[in-house]
């Protein structure tokens, strides 16, 4: 007899949406409050997983047809891409820069380089995580 | 670049042309092209003589290495240049024998000229460098060239063994060589052999006088086969008859003689030298010349005539550098007579050994065997052969009218002077040398009796021989008739040799004597009165026919020695030794276990920085820095030191990998209790994550052989992690009390200001220290595609399926 695991199906929905939420907001938090692309990285890997879990594998990747190697290569291409952004104005690689701006509805923002760097980190942690592990679930000897 | 250095050049820019005439030309044998080049050189360097007879010298300079002093200069004098002509008079006749020896269709002759011209440009390097790396440069390329040329028939397994012995030895005696010219250099702080003759007086002086002579000694005693280095040469017989005769009769057998004479001049005088060098020769001479007596086999008899010849010019070296002790006076002048004898000898052997091999070499090749025991009677097939061995064998017994008769005189003249020399301790032990010397000479009398009358007279044994035995095409025998010609001729005029090349040779040995205004009035009589050396001369006759007509009635003598005890036993049961030692000692410790690579790893640790900390004492603690110890933190420690003791303890893996998790989690509040959010939250999910992925390894644990049962103990891995225990944690307390300089936090601190961050950790990773996050995160990539391709590339299954 298959089980009928309702309550894990309904709760999931629910609880993967807020640990996707938390995860960007510990991704954007991290400039100024512990969090950051590393941790916000797993958090959305678990998110992820949490689906996988909950739901069938081929469901979700119906759901969800994404590669997740190339995240891998999109986000070292941010990290190196970001160094090389402040060689063009003649500073030494990897140099950042921030600036405090006015915009609407948000108010004063804080923007920095260290951002799309800090996104490169969350983008491979997500594509590394995911695809260890759905690597590894795949393999059915 | 000038016409000295493009000649001594020669022969290996030919070399490169040998491949190409054998490939397009084949109907002509490779042989004839070849032999252009060292007539070329003979031309060349008899060009020289009017210069050198006159005692002056000549150089020629080519930068190679300019800012290490290491350059190609290329030097001329009487030593060198009577070298020269040896190398290329003999290497002309030993090419064109060789035209006739080695079969067009049958052998593969471009490899044979190239390896044969390699030999000539590196001999005449040798020779003609008078810096000593350039020298050492051509010595080793001499022994390359050597080691191919033996093992030319490489099909044939004692080539290759005959080869690798040779080569074995040479190389090591030219290494220690090396070592030894580099000391010379450090003492007198320059490769030129010429500069080094003006600090004679400091090297003598110097601490490394000693060890650098017996070094350089070394390679030369290896390379001209004296005992007990002697043992390759026989064996080096394999090669083909035409590369016996050059290399280990006439040319390659002698670089070792040239360095001792070239050397002379450095080191003679010295009484070590004096010992060393003569005593070993005279050992090698009488050493060789018994046991040549004893070989069947016409090509090791002559090998081991060659190895008893060199030790007598070697010897005659070691007496004759008794001159350079008293100096230029009438005293050391009859001293003297020693080297002009070795010099002399030196061509006299070149000239009647060469020919003897190529004798040898026709025979073989006529009759199909060189055993004496199957030989005989080949007098009146073969006259002509016949007739040049009679001629060689004379001349090596001493017997006149040859020109071995002039320089064995001089031989005995020479021992009988240093006997007579009361210095060195050679009052007591100096009357032994013309013992040796006169013993030595019966022996090579009755094997030189052998050669000639074993081969030619007797009875021919036709059923024996694989060939029907006729005379050789004359083109073979011309090579050999110009030697034995000379033989003859230098008999009767033996003062065009010693005005033109044996007085300017000397002046090269004993360049001393030279400055001190003397010169060498060199005469060379063939009657010389009724002296003591020709009554020991008429002595050897007289004994060694009596020896040689009883020679079967005694000869059971050589059977007494046992095979065990012979120097080749020893050599073979070193080499194996070796072998089987090394094995042995990898296999003992190599073993294919990562655990017992571990153990000398962590041994190592232990015994190095432990070993630092008790020698240097470096253990100090000083807990005035620490911070108080709060309840919390003692709590943690205690669940830490329990799951770690349960890891180690745990009879199943599974509670291992749950105490595993539960270390990482108290890790986790650690980082909690010293305010470290960012680490804490990382490590919780991390740890999460591996625990989870040991769980999967767990759960794919073939079931066959599962071992539920916890950790074997092994007092060694007890003892070795707890030496890395304590050694880790003595440095660790004696690091932390020990702060030299202030903490460079406080710059971070200021993170809001300088990088627009709060968390100051983020700040570190992504901006003051980004470049770091960036690798990582290159290595996270490059670990998370491996764990891809390791499990989707499966080459050894796709062939399964």
């Amino acid at each position: 007899m298959k089980t009928n695991n309702v309550l894990l199906h309904t709760l999931s929905r629910v609880v993967t949406l807020i640990i996707l939420i938390f995860s960007v907001y510990l991704f954007f938090a991290g400039h100024n409050n512990p969090g950051g692309g590393f941790i916000g990285g797993l958090m959305t890997a678990s998110a992820l997983m949490l689906m996988y879990l909950t739901f069938d594998f081929s469901k979700i990747k119906k759901a969800l047809p994404i590669n997740f190697t190339s995240f891998i290569a999109a986000g070292l291409l941010f990290a190196i891409g970001t160094g090389f952004a402040s060689t063009l104005f003649g500073f030494p690689y990897l140099t950042q820069f921030f600036d405090y701006y006015q915009l609407p509805i948000l108010g004063e923002v804080e923007l920095t380089t260290a951002l799309p760097f800090d996104l490169g980190v969350y983008l491979v942690v997500v594509g590394i995580a995911l695809t260890i592990i759905l690597t590894i679930a795949e393999d059915d000897k | 670049m000038s016409w000295l250095h493009l000649i001594i050049l020669l022969p290996f820019i030919f070399a490169i042309f040998v491949p190409f005439f054998y490939k397009y030309l084949p109907r002509i044998h490779t042989g004839w092209f070849v032999f252009v080049v060292p007539v070329a050189l003979f031309a060349y360097l008899l060009s020289y003589i009017p210069l050198i007879a006159r005692g002056q010298t000549s150089y020629e300079t080519v930068n190679w290495i300019p800012s290490l002093g290491i350059n190609f200069t290329a030097y001329v004098d009487g030593l060198s240049l009577i070298f020269g002509l040896l190398i290329s008079g003999v290497g002309a006749l030993v090419v064109l024998y060789s035209v006739y020896y080695m079969a067009k269709e049958r052998e593969a002759l471009h490899n044979f000229y190239v390896y044969l011209l390699m030999f000539m440009g590196a001999m005449m390097g040798l020779v003609f460098s008078d810096n000593i790396i350039v020298l050492y440069l051509f010595w080793e390329l001499t022994s390359v060239s050597s080691f191919l040329l033996i093992a030319y028939w490489y099909q044939r397994k004692q080539s290759r063994y005959g080869a690798q012995k040779s080569m074995l030895i040479t190389i090591f005696g030219g290494l220690s060589m090396l070592a030894g010219f580099i000391m010379l250099s450090i003492i007198t702080d320059t490769y030129s052999i010429r500069e080094m003759l003006g600090q004679v007086d400091q090297i003598a002086a110097h601490g490394l006088f000693v060890p650098a002579m017996i070094l350089i000694l070394l390679g030369a005693f290896t390379k001209s086969a004296q005992f007990p280095f002697h043992i390759w040469l026989p064996d080096a017989m394999e090669a083909p008859t035409p590369v016996s005769a050059y290399l280990h009769s006439a040319t390659m057998v002698k670089a070792g003689i040239y360095l001792v004479a070239r050397f002379t001049a450095i080191f003679g005088g010295s009484v070590e030298w004096f010992w060393i060098v003569s005593t070993i020769g005279i050992v090698t001479l009488i050493w060789g010349s018994v046991f040549a007596v004893k070989q069947t086999d016409l090509k090791a008899l002559l090998a081991y005539s060659t190895i008893s010849q060199l030790g007598m010019i070697m010897s005659l070296l070691g007496l004759g550098s008794a001159a350079l002790y008293f100096g230029y006076g009438n005293e050391s002048a009859m001293y003297t007579t020693a080297i002009l004898a070795a010099v002399f000898h030196l061509i006299n052997h070149s000239t009647f050994k060469g020919s003897l091999f190529m004798v040898v070499g026709i025979v073989d090749h006529e009759t199909g065997t060189r055993d004496i025991r199957r030989l005989g009677g080949l007098m009146t097939i073969m006259p002509i052969s016949f007739t040049i061995a009679l001629i060689g064998s004379f001349s090596m017994a001493g017997l006149p009218p040859f020109n071995g008769f002039l320089s064995k005189e001089m031989f005995f003249t020479g021992v009988l002077n240093a006997s007579e020399l009361n210095i060195f301790q050679m009052e007591t032990w100096g009357i032994l040398f013309p013992i040796i010397a006169w013993v030595a000479s019966v022996f090579t009398f009755i094997y030189s009796m052998i050669l000639v009358f074993k081969t030619f007279t007797g009875t021919y044994q036709p059923k024996k021989l694989e060939k029907e035995a006729h005379e050789a095409p004359i083109g073979m025998l011309i090579p050999p008739i110009v030697l034995a010609s000379l033989v003859v001729l230098f008999f009767f005029f033996p003062n065009i040799l010693s005005k033109n090349l044996l007085e300017p040779a000397m002046a090269a040995i004993l360049p001393s004597f030279i400055e001190a205004g003397g010169g060498f009035d060199v005469k060379i009589y063939a009657w010389h009165g009724w002296n003591t050396e020709l009554f020991m001369t008429i002595g050897v006759v007289a004994f060694g026919s009596l020896l040689f007509v009883s020679l079967k009635k005694w000869s059971w003598l050589y059977g007494v020695m046992p095979e065990q005890l012979t120097l080749n036993h020893a050599y073979d049961l070193g080499l194996e030794k070796v072998e089987k030692a090394s094995h042995g000692i990898t296999a003992f410790h190599m073993t294919g276990f990562i655990r017992d690579y571990l153990l000398y790893i962590f041994g190592f640790i232990v015994v190095v920085l432990g070993g630092a900390v008790v020698m240097l004492q470096g253990f100090s603690y000083d807990p005035s820095g620490n911070a108080p110890v709060s309840v919390y933190e003692v709590v943690l420690v205690a669940v830490m030191v329990v799951a770690a003791i349960g890891v180690l303890i745990a009879k199943s893996r599974l509670t291992a990998i749950v105490a595993v998790g539960v270390l990482g989690y108290m890790v986790a509040l650690m980082f909690v209790n010293f305010r470290a959010p960012d680490l804490a939250l990382t490590q919780l999910v991390v740890e999460t994550v591996t625990v989870a992925l040991f769980l999967l390894c767990f759960y794919h644990l073939p079931k066959f052989k599962k071992e539920e049962s916890g950790v074997r103990f092994r007092a060694a891995n007890l003892v070795i992690s707890l030496g890395v225990g304590t050694v880790v944690t003595l440095i660790a307390l004696s690091a932390q009390g020990a702060r030299v300089f202030e903490p460079i936090s406080t710059y971070f601190e200021d993170s809001y200001e300088l990088a627009g961050a709060r968390n100051m950790v983020n700040a570190i990773l992504v901006d003051f220290r980004g470049f770091d996050t960036l690798l990582e995160v290159l290595v996270l990539s490059i670990a998370g595609l491996g764990v891809y391709t390791l499990i989707k590339l499966r080459l050894a299954g796709r062939d399964n399926e």
